[in-house]
């Protein structure tokens, strides 16, 4: 595989939190091991994640053109991009990272960054756990967040494709 | 289906997960030490009973924690307790899910640093626009 700047960077990043987990060590053996026993039981949880995403990048690169994809969620897509987003950001599920990758394939398919971040931002309102919000925050609380969180996703939408217009 | 375009896309999503494996890795290892290394309930203390400052503090903190939602509304239900303002409470709940600092480095190495930059900044003010919308709408309603 070619080893690009981009690709080391990720290797570069895993040997900085290597070298503080390192220096923690020295510091506190037990915070080091009782964060390893939480990172464990997060792998136990996000491999499944991980597969349905690696399925999803599969569908997507198989069946769905770059041309397809930037029409319905590229520039111009209109409404129906950011419902899709919104939907699709409610509808997804596990750690927010697990995602990157394939939200960095939809760029490179030419998805707007916008859409990018409404998708993100509609992670936070999550059918599931809507009833232990209720619980602690109640109902009339619960359903005016989620409003509020779904109308301002479209605004920092709008923000992102104001300031961004990188091409990754 | 096309075995060898099957074959062929499988390789490169393949390929495409693994490129990112290292900063999903280094996030994960990362959001492990800091939940060990810092004990949730310290946090409570930062707050200064101030509503407006609160919201910024609330935001700040949602924005550095990270891990299930599901603990950001046992936080946030302890923190009212303590007699910390709705607003606080509900901007910290909002960048817990919506600001990423632990997965910073990642999110910037996979969607670009401008955009990450942008995002949770944005994120991190809007925590607040929200929880003051929606403060304020439910005291209305």
């Amino acid at each position: 595989m070619k080893r690009t700047e981009k690709s080391m960077a990720g290797w570069y990043f895993l040997t900085v939190v290597l070298v503080i987990y390192a220096i923690s060590f020295f510091i506190n053996k037990d915070v080091v091991f009782n964060g390893l026993k939480y990172v464990i039981k997060l792998f136990e949880k996000i491999i499944p994640i991980f597969v349905l995403i690696y399925v999803l990048l599969v569908l997507i690169n198989y069946f769905v053109k770059p041309k397809h994809l930037a029409k319905h969620l590229g520039e111009g897509s209109g409404v129906k991009g950011w419902l899709i987003a919104i939907v699709a950001g409610i509808l997804s599920s596990g750690p927010i990272y697990m995602w990157y990758p394939l939200l960095n394939e939809l760029q490179k398919h030419g998805v707007k960054n916008g859409l990018i971040a409404a998708f993100l931002y509609n992670r936070a309102v999550k059918p599931a756990l809507l009833p232990l919000i209720i619980y602690y925050f109640g109902l009339k609380f619960t359903v005016v967040l989620t409003v509020v969180m779904i109308g301002v996703s479209v605004i920092q939408g709008k923000i992102i494709d104001k300031f961004v217009v990188e091409v990754k | 289906m096309e075995n060898a375009k099957l074959k062929e896309v499988m390789i490169k999503s393949a390929k495409s997960l693994y490129n990112s494996l290292p900063v999903l890795v280094g996030v994960i290892l990362l959001i492990g030490l800091a939940n060990a290394a810092i004990p949730k309930h310290y946090y409570g203390m930062l707050f200064s009973k101030n509503p407006i400052i609160d919201s910024f503090i609330g935001s700040g903190i949602g924005s550095v924690l990270a891990g299930n939602p599901v603990t950001s509304y046992i936080l946030g239900g302890e923190f009212l307790k303590q007699g910390i303002s709705l607003v606080a409470v509900t901007s910290f709940m909002v960048a817990w899910v919506t600001v990423g600092v632990v997965q910073y480095p990642a999110e910037a190495i996979l969607l670009g640093k401008k955009f990450t930059f942008y995002r949770n900044v944005s994120a991190f003010f809007l925590a607040i626009v929200v929880a003051i919308i929606t403060v304020a709408v439910v005291s209305l309603i």
